[in-house]
């Protein structure tokens, strides 16, 4: 470790890895906000609350209920999507179609619906939740790289390719696209276009449980610890095109390098991680409002 | 036409006496902590103007109001701590402080319409306590322990007739008199006419000559410097301020009071504020009732959840929607039971979009 400190490029190289990791992170989130984006042209405000509260059942099943964690995940995930399918139909429906700023309203009643019950359950108190991981890093050439960081980012990987697959090749995932992008003509081709959006929201909220269960070793548990990521998935969603399922996950990994070399070389980089991921969505809006990957939208008038 | 007074109609000028006497006797008839809170319903009915101003009127959603509280409120406090400058001097220049850098935050809220300009504020809201919070700004923004300032007290000649909680309500609520009486003539101007214009119809507004850049800036800026002179008094009525008070959670607060109250509607920031003042304090007090094992929640932020989406299900237009509804109800029976016609207000923004108003179409 001395060694390391004495050498800025693995020092450098390791933040870079570090930084990947928790991108993976963002870019569940950021995937889970497009999907919603997509299918109903809002940003749901509450997709981190909805994350934070799968993490605290999943602190209970743990801490409660003593189950190990490779029985609490998947079954946390069923959870959350159930929730997300609940939330839709109840929350959401009465409101499709309403104007955008009705929705954000609804979605923010969500989010301070959400963290209230949260902390009225669980109290706000600083809680440990348990890695799945061994702590014990892994050193390769010289650098020495957490095994918690793997885990998470191999984790993030593979349920974002789950969904890739899913979208890509089930019939299901097929019928959700249709129905977010043509509502109209997958009605017409009898396409129950209202459950689609249902699917979506739980689809949503698996995901984003997925990425809470994955930072919540890092950061700690309590009602406002997926604040901070909630804007750093929106910097990633911004970045990579708001309708870019590829670019969420593209600018998740580079808003985690991004803020991981901010954080570590700027003086008081800690303090500058969140401006920073407002500067961000500023600029790329200014500058490039499609993001990396996204179309420009055109505004018909 | 019936009886007027001073362009008002009898009953308005009924209501708004009854109301003034209600402000005025407050704080000699209650106790220090009920008019500790009511002096805070002020302050968070100044914000909840501004905000209205923004939303309700030029139809720019903001999640970052209460970064520009913040921007008021530290103004004040640096001010009063560095320079040792009179609370009652800062507050303007607060408003002016505030009131610049939501001009500048306009310029890029400008190319941001809807949902990014939602996103951007929000980031905006959560960024500003860790800019306060940086260890080496400690120098000047004195860090996490925050700035206490001193109680502020009356003036000599009235300090024998009013306490000091007594004082600070009054100044609170006379400056935010003057702050509604300038919300309520900006709504009545030019610009306020032109801010409604841009949002019905951005188009039909730019087609009407009406400058979308200036506006929308201008009423970002007029909303801050609202936000700033209620994050001043804030200030100076807690005679403390640290990073944590000017939280993401404030931001939302200030959006549910705007909506509980009525976007659009002058009066809805009171009421709105009395929502967002009274109603932790009355959910505090309803944990204590238990029915049998089951114990009431303490937390606000529950009721806050569950009021906004009931409000916005069956009254967009939030409370003074329902009472203007009910005031036109009486009109249209007082004057059917005459056999008059009566003229009623049209709809407010909330309500029309609740109901599909379709934008208005332009023909040549």
């Amino acid at each position: 470790l001395v060694e390391l400190a004495s050498s800025p490029i693995l020092d450098f190289i390791q933040q870079v890895i570090s930084g990947i990791a928790a991108g993976g992170v963002y870019a569940s989130l950021a995937l889970a906000l497009v999907l919603i984006y997509r299918a109903m042209d809002v940003a749901n405000f509450a997709q981190g609350e909805m994350a934070m509260f799968s993490t605290f059942v999943a602190y209970s099943l743990i801490t409660g209920f003593h189950l190990p964690f490779a029985v609490v995940f998947p079954l946390t995930i069923l959870i959350a999507f159930a929730g997300g399918v609940l939330i839709e139909r109840v929350m959401i429906r009465p409101f499709e179609g309403k104007p955008i700023i009705t929705l954000v309203i609804v979605t923010l009643a969500l989010f301070t619906l959400t963290n209230g019950l949260a902390g009225l359950i669980w109290g706000y108190i600083l809680k440990d939740f348990p890695s799945p991981f061994p702590a014990q890093p892994i050193t390769f050439a010289g650098l020495y790289i957490g095994q918690q960081d793997l885990g998470l980012l191999a984790t993030c990987l593979v349920i974002l390719s789950i969904v890739y697959v899913f979208f890509r090749f089930t019939k299901v995932g097929l019928a959700m696209r249709a129905a977010a992008l043509y509502p109209e003509s997958s009605k017409l081709v009898g396409i129950r276009v209202s459950w689609m959006l249902a699917l979506g929201w739980g689809l949503a909220s698996a995901i984003g449980a997925t990425a809470g269960m994955m930072i919540a070793p890092i950061t700690f548990l309590d009602p406002y610890f997926m604040d901070p990521i909630l804007l750093f998935a929106f910097a990633a969603a911004v970045l990579g095109g708001i309708e870019s399922p590829l670019g969420a996950v593209l600018g998740g990994l580079l808003v985690g390098v991004l803020l991981a070399v901010v954080g570590t070389y700027l003086p008081a980089g800690q303090n500058l991680r969140i401006p920073f991921a407002l500067v961000v969505i500023v600029a790329v809006l200014l500058i490039r409002p499609a993001g990396l990957i996204g179309r420009a939208a055109v505004k018909r008038v | 036409m019936s009886t007027r007074f001073l362009g008002f109609s009898i009953p308005t000028v009924i209501a708004a006496g009854i109301g003034l006497v209600v402000l005025i006797g407050i704080p000699l008839v209650t106790d220090t902590f009920t008019t500790f809170e009511f002096a805070a319903v002020g302050i968070f009915a100044i914000a909840l103007m501004g905000l209205n101003l923004l939303t309700g009127y030029s139809g720019q959603i903001s999640l970052g109001n209460g970064a520009f509280m913040a921007i008021g409120g530290y103004t004040t406090a640096l001010m009063t701590h560095h320079l040792g400058i009179s609370y009652w001097l800062t507050i303007p220049i607060a408003a002016l402080v505030a009131g610049l850098f939501g001009f500048l935050f306009g310029f890029p809220a400008l190319r941001l319409s809807g949902i990014y300009l939602a996103l951007a504020t929000f980031a905006l809201a959560l960024a500003v306590p860790p800019i306060i919070d940086i260890d080496k700004l400690e120098f000047f923004f004195l860090g996490h322990s925050g700035v206490s300032l001193h109680p502020a007290h009356p003036p000599g000649l009235l300090a024998s007739s009013f306490s000091d909680d007594q004082w600070l309500y009054y100044v609170i609520w006379a400056i935010a008199g003057i702050m509604f009486v300038i919300a309520w003539n900006i709504v009545r101007s030019s610009t306020g006419r032109a801010f409604m214009a841009v949002r019905d119809s951005e188009t039909a507004a730019t087609a009407s000559g009406i400058s979308l850049s200036y506006y929308k800036t201008l009423a970002f800026g007029i909303s801050a410097a609202f936000s700033g002179v209620a994050g001043s008094l804030l200030a100076i009525h807690v005679a403390y301020v640290n990073p944590d008070v000017f939280s993401l959670q404030l931001s939302l607060a200030l959006l549910v009071g705007v909506v509980i109250g009525g976007l659009g509607f002058e009066f809805g920031p009171v009421l709105g504020a009395l929502f967002v003042v009274w109603l932790p304090y009355l959910s505090e007090r309803m944990s204590s009732i238990h029915i049998g094992s089951f114990q009431l929640p303490s937390k606000p932020d529950v009721f806050f959840g569950i009021l906004l989406v009931i409000i916005i299900f069956f009254a967009p237009s939030g409370t003074m929607g329902v009472i203007m509804r009910g005031i036109s109800w009486y009109r249209v029976r007082r004057a059917a039971a005459r056999g008059e016609a009566v003229s009623i207000a049209p709809p407010t923004v909330m309500e029309e979009e609740a109901v599909g108003g379709e934008p208005t179409e332009i023909t040549n």
